[in-house]
């Protein structure tokens, strides 16, 4: 999927905000109020000093009014001012909440191809720290750029009315600001990249040795690690004493431009004060000093506006990965016509299935497999042979390319997918439940289950003893991944939910790595119990799960290379033959 | 943060001038309103005329060059004493985590530890260099601006004093409030991230199950109560701006009536008027910038005291006086042993059994049991709680640790290799090793065709925790890795788990054959990497069930039975 074009992106932006257009306007219309306030305030305070001259010289009744009207404009900047922040506030978290909102949702309908080809840090930082910097942009965008633009034509203008020459020379000097600052940055950038590249470097040694702590003690390796350390240390510290010190030179330099600019504005103004005939100006201190003023605050826009191009061009960017995942194509939806299973027998085939996730890398050829109901499937092979690709098409987390699965005869691409999924049970290896209390984990399944049913459910799986061990029983909190939970426990807790709702057809993965025996033994019972009567599909790791099964599948490199029973497959002395004298016999 | 200031020590000549020189700047710009006021007053009004004025006026560029100077040349020592500061504080502290114990690591986690060394530390450089730059310059430049409107009329220096209290109440008064609700906003984002990895990690049972509706409606909740969360918070921080701006606008309306008596009487002229004007203004923005220099200082505090924790950590390693002659009749002797997890909870409950020199020992039980934190006890990874653990009669506790790592050749559960080529992989066990001592190694754990399989053989490079490598290769080289030390005892932390049968069978075959006969402890799950062992331990929950070898365990052990037969059935056996 190609990045959206940066023009594309503006526009859906835009698009975004419609329905706060609203809010937008009246946005627009406060920042407005605000600028006008911020400027004309000083004038009013040049003007009441134009009031004051020297003594007995002072016009008290000209002040009062003058008071007045500060007051009116204060007051009204104010309450504009807040209003606006309050509003922009508004817009920016509300719009992210719907961005948010859909990328979620959205989240829900991609095919899992594409949520198993990305990495979860990758997805998660999109929907939370990307759409998080968009906000700062947008944010800043609103109350900055509005305002800054706003101050900087208003300034310009009123400058030209109080005294045109002064504002053609501040004009002309306060640019070169901006240029020393463009300069620096661009002297610095190259800094600041050899920086972040020894940075990451000593990020990356800290990481591989803090990481593996324990090797580096027990190979006494600590003290060529120091050594090492310090050598990269050494230079960070070069590098990054420059590039801090550099980039610290922004602000000391426009400063400087600034009292330049200031002094230029002293010196005409003071001129035309003393010159009054040569240039048809009126002027007066009063005057100087609002024009003073304006040139203290002129340059801060500029400096705040280059600093929101920044930001905002980081929250383009930001907008456009958000983006890319809301486009990402969704899976297929339902068709229209598509039924729902019902009263599901549990007869399972497959005919003539072609499969892969990258079309380069064909997986799966021509695949047959035909389970009657009731029939207990065993699939045995090495790692990377395709069992786990089973258990996607059987559930539809992926679809064929060529070819059908069918469930009681009917084309799994023809029911809904929320019909079939209910039909299966699934038990993974890689056990997972969700963050809440051990009920809401057992209950996922059958929501409305009252508490009898799910004790019932609990014993029938092994697990009631060990869940009246916990802490608050079926009440207990279980955190993210399972928290204090051994594996097994975790498993137990898993067949539980599928006994729960006792699905006509079962997908069952056997754990490889060793529970401890007597969980082990429950585990393999509450299995046996689940499968009574069902179609079910084990990918077996275990010798006894596997003579048992009805059919075996033994699968390498994504084809089923042999079918039948445990003594056929024997006699037959193949692949089977070999994988299980080499992983069974002593 | 105290603690930290150490690391300043080499570095206190700049830590003084930076600031120096940022109050010698922030003095300059304080003069700057007296000469505009001296300008108009004196230039304009008092008739001294356009030399006058322009003379000024130079003055002016001139205390901008004199305050620019001053300001780089703080910048440049505050960046100078904040670089250093942070490259011994890492230095340290790299040296300090890597002389924390095994239980100490597994207190902190290694990536709480990571966080220390790097962003935490940015973090504390950062603000180290912003108090050196601004800390002195912005209450300076306020008290300053307040002082110099006392110099010119009293009044005027109450108005200023009375503004500033004014406004730190309003600034600190409405960072207080908002921190706390910044806080609960973070911690509405941070569920929403769970919510957002746990639709990603459970997405095949969540949609097994049907349930994309929920969690889109549970998402919508957290969302709208973030949602609603920053809104308030934004509602109170948007006050600032508007409250500062009506205060010193009132501030100065104020300071202008009384100029306006004052002047009326005339005890103070328009130029002072004017000068006490640009006052007011100048202490707006550096109280604002106070306002935030001290949230990036609590912020580095906050950095500051968790890398102080790690410097508190008591140092577990032993030095120990290496061995002494002791009358002992057994190699290795555990006595009673109990060891616990960093939580309390017993690893290991009395555990007792004896090693001779040479033996090969096997340790078996299921996950959780103690087989790990048992053969970590050896090489004083991790101490007992009770009793002892004796080498050659010598407790491991006293016999000091460097010695004692040096004499264990250990292969840990996890498969790990660094950065680098095989060679100097393989020289981490012995650095002096000769390519054919590491060879010899390798043969010994039949990894000579991983290293065949390689370009450039003991040159290959292999990358960061071994990628380029299978799991099975990786193993192989980490147990070589072990035996190019030549250990007097030899511990394999369940390191052959990805290894098939028949090469597990040989690489047990080849240690036997080693001709410094290593003392062998064999960690595994599977019955037949141990079976041939002089002694197995079988563990179960901490445990000793059971003590013998292969064919004594089966006859009177009931758990090494249940966990032999679940391998092998019964008639295989």
């Amino acid at each position: 999927m190609a990045a959206p074009s940066k023009r594309g992106v503006y526009r859906r932006i835009l698009k975004q905000l419609k329905p706060y257009s609203a809010l937008v306007a009246l946005t627009i219309f406060l920042a407005l109020v605000t600028v006008a306030g911020n400027l004309w305030a000083p004038i009013i305070f040049g003007d009441t000093i134009d009031l004051i001259v020297s003594r007995r010289e002072v016009n008290f009744e000209g002040i009062a009014y003058k008071f007045i009207l500060l007051a009116c404009v204060i007051a009204a900047t104010c309450v504009a001012q807040w209003l606006m922040n309050i509003i922009n506030n508004r817009i920016t978290y509300e719009v992210v909440r719907d961005i948010r909102s859909k990328a979620f949702a959205h989240l829900q309908v991609l095919p899992l191809n594409y949520i198993d080809s990305h990495s979860y840090g990758d997805i998660v930082s999109r929907n939370i720290a990307d759409v998080d910097q968009f906000a700062d942009g947008l944010l800043m965008g609103f109350t900055q750029l509005f305002t800054g633009v706003l101050t900087i034509i208003g300034t310009l203008v009123l400058m030209l009315t109080l005294n045109w020459i002064i504002a053609i020379i501040v004009f002309f000097i306060t640019p070169l600001s901006l240029f020393v600052a463009k300069f620096i940055a661009t002297k610095t950038y190259s800094m600041f990249i050899a920086t972040s590249k020894i940075r990451g470097e000593q990020t990356a040694f800290v990481e591989e040795m803090i990481d593996n702590l324990k090797v580096v003690q027990a190979f006494n390796h600590e003290e060529e690690n120091g050594r090492q350390f310090d050598k990269i240390n050494d230079e960070l510290t070069k590098t990054s004493l420059k590039s801090i010190f550099y980039s610290s030179l922004t602000n000391p330099c426009t400063r400087f431009v600034n009292s330049i600019v200031y002094a230029a504005v002293a010196l005409s103004g003071a001129l035309t004060l003393i010159f009054p005939s040569v240039l048809p100006i009126a002027f007066s201190a009063g005057k100087l000093t609002t024009l003073l003023s304006y040139s203290n605050q002129y340059t801060k826009p500029f400096n705040e506006i280059s600093g929101v191009v920044t930001e905002l061009q980081n929250a383009v960017a930001c907008a456009a990965r958000i983006y890319e995942l809301i486009d990402e194509p969704a899976q297929i939806p339902d068709a229209p016509n598509a039924k729902e299973l019902c009263d599901v027998k549990g007869d399972v085939s497959f005919e003539g299935v072609d499969f892969s996730y990258t079309p380069q890398k064909p997986l799966i050829r021509n695949l047959n497999i035909s389970a009657k109901a009731g029939q207990r499937v065993a699939i045995v092979g090495p790692t990377g042979c395709g069992k786990t690709t089973l258990i996607n098409l059987l559930m539809r987390f992926y679809d064929p390319q060529e070819g059908k699965i069918t469930v009681d005869g009917n084309d799994t691409q023809n029911v809904t997918r929320r019909s079939l999924r209910l039909n299966y049970g699934m038990v993974l290896q890689d056990t997972w439940l969700m963050q809440g209390t051990v009920r809401d984990n057992i209950t996922i399944g059958a929501p409305q289950a009252t508490d009898e049913e799910v004790i019932a459910a609990a014993k029938a799986a092994h697990s009631q003893n060990f869940i009246m061990q916990l802490e608050s029983g079926y009440d207990t909190v279980i955190g993210e991944d399972g928290g204090n939970l051994s594996q097994g426990q975790k498993q137990l807790l898993c067949i539980t939910r599928i006994m729960l709702c006792l699905p006509p057809m079962l997908i069952l993965d056997e754990a490889t790595s060793s529970i401890d025996t007597r969980t082990e033994m429950r585990i393999q019972n509450a299995f046996a119990k689940l499968m009574q009567g069902r179609t079910s599909f084990i990918v077996a790791h275990r010798l006894s799960t596997i003579k048992e099964a009805d059919i075996i599948l033994v699968m390498k490199d994504g084809n089923i290379i042999e079918q039948g029973t445990h003594e056929e497959l024997i006699a037959k002395g193949g692949f089977y033959y070999n994988l299980y004298n080499s992983q069974f016999a002593k | 943060m105290r603690k930290l200031l150490k690391y300043l020590r080499h570095y206190k000549l700049e830590s003084i001038l930076a600031p120096f020189f940022k109050l010698l700047e922030a003095a300059f710009e304080l003069i700057v309103p007296l000469i505009v006021a001296s300008i108009i007053d004196d230039g304009v009004k008092g008739g001294r005329g356009a030399t006058y004025v322009v003379y000024m006026c130079l003055i002016l560029v001139a205390l901008g060059v004199v305050g620019l100077i001053s300001s780089v040349t703080a910048q440049y020592f505050a960046a100078k004493s904040a670089v250093g500061f942070a490259k011994e504080l890492r230095s340290d502290l790299f040296a300090k985590m890597q002389s924390l114990s095994y239980s100490q690591i597994d207190g902190i986690g290694t990536s709480r530890m990571i966080t220390r060394m790097t962003s935490d530390v940015n973090q504390i450089q950062s603000g180290v260099n912003m108090v050196l730059r601004l800390f002195m310059r912005s209450p300076f430049i306020v008290f300053g601006a307040m002082i110099m409107a006392f110099t010119i009329s009293v009044t005027a220096g109450w108005i200023f004093a009375i503004t500033i209290v004014v406004l730190c109440v309003v600034v600190f008064g409405i960072m207080l409030i908002t921190i706390p609700l910044y806080k609960k906003s973070q911690a509405n984002l941070d569920k929403l991230t769970a919510s957002t990895r746990q639709t990603l990690v459970g997405v095949r049972v969540l949609r097994a199950f049907c349930k994309e509706d929920d969690e889109v409606k549970h998402y919508n909740k957290e969302n709208a109560a973030l949602c609603a969360s920053q809104k308030f918070a934004g509602l109170i921080s948007a006050l600032m701006n508007p409250l500062t701006y009506a205060i010193i606008n009132v501030g100065t309306i104020i300071l202008l009536y009384y100029s306006g008596l004052e002047v009326n009487s005339g005890s103070l002229t328009q130029g002072e008027v004017i000068a006490l004007y640009n006052y007011m203004a100048q202490i707006l923005v550096e109280l604002i910038k106070l306002a935030n220099l001290i949230i990036t200082v609590t912020k580095s505090f906050a950095c500051a005291g968790r890398v102080s924790e790690v410097f508190d950590l008591p140092s577990e390693i032993s030095q120990g006086d290496g061995f002494v002659a002791a009358d002992s009749k057994h190699y290795i002797e555990f006595k009673n042993v109990c060891a616990c997890y960093s939580g309390g909870a017993n690893a290991l409950t009395d555990i007792s059994f004896t090693v001779e020199r040479g033996q090969t020992i096997g340790i078996i039980g299921g996950t959780g049991a103690g087989k790990s934190t048992l053969v970590n006890l050896i090489p004083h990874f991790y101490g007992a709680r009770e009793g002892e653990v004796l080498i050659d009669g010598n407790d491991v506790k006293d016999v000091g640790d460097n010695q004692l790592r040096a004499m264990c050749g250990v292969v840990p559960q996890r498969a790990v290799l660094f950065r680098g080529t095989i060679r100097e992989n393989m020289k981490w066990g012995n650095p002096q090793a000769t390519d054919e001592q590491i060879m010899s190694a390798i043969n010994c754990a039949c990894a000579s065709d991983v290293v065949a399989s390689k370009d450039g053989g003991l040159d290959a490079y292999i990358e960061q925790g071994g990628k380029n490598l299978s799991g099975g290769q990786r193993q192989r080289l980490t147990i070589a890795r072990a035996l190019v030390k030549q250990p007097e005892i030899l511990i394999l932390d369940d390191s052959a788990s990805a290894l098939d049968y028949a090469t597990d069978a040989k690489l047990r075959a080849n240690l036997r054959e080693l001709d410094y006969n290593p003392t062998v402890f064999i960690v595994s799950q599977r019955t037949s990497s141990i079976r041939n062992a002089d002694k197995i331990l079988v563990l179960d929950n901490g445990c000793l069930a059971g003590i013998g070898t292969h064919e004594q365990l089966l006859e009177n052990c009931q758990l090494y039975r249940e966990i032999h037969y679940s391998q092998y059935e019964k008639e295989g056996a």
